[in-house]
């Protein structure tokens, strides 16, 4: 800065000139060089060592037999054996101790977290939430009961699957083919009548009469549902397929349901108790 | 075309060597002070010990990457705090530009990592191989037994002297005594020996062989530097107007003579391997060595000091016609300087009174979109929320937590009958909350209901607060 550098006597030039301006020869350092040409002979092991050239079908392998696949599978075989003793703790104990031991309790949450989201979460959604037709999980009204034993049993046999003949099973007619439509409409303005909600109260009369000769056998009475069957509280706020007068009255006539299959046979048992143990945990759980 | 008459170019050189002579002066003082301390720092820091209490760590400067804290003395820093740290980098920055605008490469000449260790190497090379001529004398002559003691004899030095660097890098990691006992013992993690042996080869191979490689080819500082620099800058640089023509003392008793002697000591001092007198070169990293060796020989010869000197090219001028340097002050106050500093110091100080007034509460919430609101089946709406509690003491403690409404809503906390959470000692803890409103509340059939979620200590009372909202039953 305080001069203009000088040429330094000892550079030349490369012979090279453009308009006057010729070019300094200042030569890269040797080690330099040799560190690119080391980079090439790096490169060139490296594509024998690992898997690179492509082929027709698939790629060299490699001398070394690298491949992320049999890495993953080794890890995955690493958890496995890891958590094998905690799995056989899960399955040995009773359902309601597991969340009391806090070990098996977080493997459990943790291991039925992970399978509700790869099984469950395409019906009840990721957040269990569910959605028409698909019980909400979070809530605290169960058609087959919310206790860890029921949510296992239903998570295991499933609902109204015709392979597992230990799945629950709830069936109501299709009282479209019984009632008359002005039937179903009396009928309709009951089941508003009893969960509290605006009715038309002469017609709410009739149905109520309706009511007692066909529903009360499996809803009750009251039409408070009966767990033993799966027949829903028909007084409460919640409802699996819409509240509204147009809901219901097609619920009457078509008997909608459900069908959640049986898991036993697609989940260990390990697993079966982690989801269920997640699914209890969700704020639901009786 | 001209003519090509230059001998054919050469696209590679090889390295030339560097013996720099041993030289004695103010600078090279500075300098073996600068080293001697930054060493220490870097060697002795870990071990330091600063009891925390039982669940903490006892080591003063610890970076646990394992916990994700940073423990710095008293203070200790969680990730969401990281701003302390990159405010400690923004201000290593602007300081940076403040010496490099008030004095050139200073950093690269005293402070940086690779001269600091270069110059501790040159100075074992001295010790064992002699100074200049005896090392250049020791570089031509053959491979002798004499050589090979010499040379293995430096080696086996500069190679505990990187051994003992790479090892004082893993102690800021691990607590510093049960590692060493640990890797004595062959037990320690893999990472540890790994990061050992490469800074060790890296230290033993950039001190001892690259040397001035590093800071001419492989580090973008120089370029750097080089812009933050401009025409006040005070640089090691020739005052040429005195110094030329130069000629052997004696030789020539000419009244055109100028000052300089042509006696190479600024050359065979510098670690660099460059002439000064050729003007300002990328090269000089402003060790000022070459002002210490000149200033010897001004002195011998009874001239006055500063042949080579700090100058600023501003000055070149005056000082060409005549006029005595101006006073270093001068060079350093001014107003870029000055900006530098203050933000240096406003920086300085917003990171100090953030750390003056931290809580070592720290909550916050996020709730639960999927679903949004939960109906319950006597119509109740509930959200869910996942609080995240931060204790940073070193024991546990209980915070109670309670909202803060205009509306009635009801807390619950899940897997516990009151309101109250144990946070674990120095931890983040993870706790699901529910917020409930009752058919006839207000906030039940209200779209977005704002809440305020309070926090408490309930031993010494310190409060922490987030702000969340709640959903209800949207028709
Ligand atoms: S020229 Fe002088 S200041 Fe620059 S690197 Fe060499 S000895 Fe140091
Ligand atoms: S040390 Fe001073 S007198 Fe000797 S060659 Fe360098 S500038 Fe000239």
């Amino acid at each position: 800065m305080a001069r203009k550098p000088e040429k330094k006597p000892d550079v030349g030039t490369t012979g090279h000139e453009w308009d006057g301006i010729e070019e300094l020869n200042n030569p890269l350092p040797r080690w330099w060089l040799w560190s690119f040409y080391a980079t090439i002979v790096w490169a060139l092991l490296y594509t024998v060592a690992y898997p690179a050239w492509p082929l027709i079908s698939g790629a060299t392998p490699g001398v070394l037999g690298y491949s992320s696949r049999a890495e993953l599978a080794a890890d995955i075989a690493a958890f496995d054996a890891e958590n094998a003793p905690l799995e056989a703790r899960l399955v040995s104990l009773e359902l309601d101790q597991i969340a009391d031991d806090p070990e098996v309790g977080n493997f459990a949450r943790a291991g039925g977290a992970a399978v509700f989201r790869t099984v469950c979460a395409q019906c009840h959604g990721a957040g269990a939430g569910g959605a028409p037709g698909f019980p909400n999980l979070l809530d605290d009204d169960w058609l087959w009961g919310g206790d860890l034993n029921a949510i296992y049993t239903t998570i295991k046999n499933g609902i109204r699957d015709e392979a597992d003949p230990d799945a629950r099973f709830s069936q109501m007619p299709a009282f479209g083919e019984f009632l008359t439509r002005d039937e179903i409409r009396a009928l309709t303005q009951h089941v508003l009548n009893i969960s509290g909600q605006e009715n038309d109260s002469t017609l709410a009369a009739t149905g109520a009469e309706l009511f007692a000769d066909n529903c009360a056998s499996c809803h009750g009475s009251a039409g408070t549902g009966d767990r033993e069957q799966g027949a829903p509280n028909l007084t409460d706020a919640i409802w699996l397929w819409g509240n509204t007068p147009e809901a219901i009255a097609t619920t009457i006539t078509n008997a909608r349901f459900g069908v959640m299959p049986s898991w036993q046979s697609r989940l260990t048992e390990a697993q079966i108790r982690q989801v269920a143990v997640f699914v209890h945990q969700q704020g639901g759980g009786e | 075309m001209s003519q090509i008459e230059t001998p054919e170019p050469q696209l590679y050189a090889k390295r030339e060597p560097i013996f720099p002579r041993r030289v004695k002066g103010r600078f090279r003082n500075l300098k073996w002070w600068i080293m001697g301390v930054t060493l220490a720092i870097y060697y002795i820091t870990p071990w330091l010990r600063w009891d925390r209490g039982p669940n903490l760590p006892d080591q003063a400067v610890l970076v646990d990457l394992a916990n994700r804290r940073f423990f710095m003395f008293w203070i200790e820093i969680w990730p969401q705090e990281f701003y302390f740290v990159a405010g400690l980098l923004i201000m290593a920055g602007l300081g940076l530009f403040l010496f490099t605008s008030a004095l050139g490469r200073v950093w690269c000449g005293y402070a940086c990592p690779q001269t600091v260790w270069t110059d501790l190497f040159i100075l074992v090379e001295r010790w064992i191989e002699g100074d200049r001529n005896a090392r250049v004398r020791l570089w031509n002559d053959r491979w002798s037994l004499r050589k090979w003691r010499l040379r293995l004899f430096k080696w086996a030095v500069w190679l505990l002297i990187a051994v003992a660097t790479g090892g004082a890098w893993v102690f800021y990691f691990a607590d510093a005594p049960t590692l060493l006992a640990d890797m004595l013992a062959g037990q320690a993690a893999l990472v540890a020996y790994i990061s050992v042996a490469v800074l060790t080869a890296t230290t033993f191979f950039f001190g001892g062989f690259f040397r001035e490689q590093i800071c001419i080819y492989a580090c973008p500082w120089p370029r750097i530097q080089a812009a933050m620099m401009d025409e006040d800058t005070l640089t090691v640089a020739y005052r040429d107007w005195r110094g030329e023509p130069r000629g052997k003392l004696r030789t020539i008793d000419n009244a055109d003579q100028g000052d300089c002697i042509d006696c190479m000591a600024c050359v065979n001092v510098c670690p660099m391997g460059i002439d000064i007198r050729n003007g300002q070169q990328m090269e000089c990293i402003t060790c000022a060595l070459c002002i210490d060796a000149c200033d010897e020989v001004m002195d011998r010869i009874d001239k006055p000091r500063g042949l080579i000197g700090y100058l600023a090219a501003t000055d070149e001028a005056a000082e060409r016609a005549g006029t005595p340097p101006r006073k270093v002050w001068k060079h350093i106050f001014r107003p870029r300087t000055v900006a530098y500093t203050l933000i240096w110091g406003a920086i300085g100080l917003g990171l100090l009174v953030a750390l003056f007034i931290r809580s070592d509460i720290d909550v916050s919430v996020a709730q639960i979109r999927n679903p949004v609101s939960v109906v319950l089946s006597d119509g109740a709406v509930r959200n869910a929320y996942d609080v995240r509690l931060k204790n940073m003491q070193g024991e546990a403690r209980t915070f109670r937590i309670s909202i803060d409404t205009d509306d009635v809503l009801r807390l619950s906390i899940e897997g516990s009958e009151g309101l109250s959470v144990v946070v674990p000692p120095d931890s983040t803890y993870n706790q699901r909350m529910y917020i409930t409103a009752r058919p006839q509340d207000a906030a039940a059939s209200t779209a977005r209901t704002a809440l305020r979620l309070w926090v408490e200590d309930v031993q010494s009372g310190d409060r922490a607060y987030a702000d969340s909202a709640f959903n209800g039953r949207v028709q």
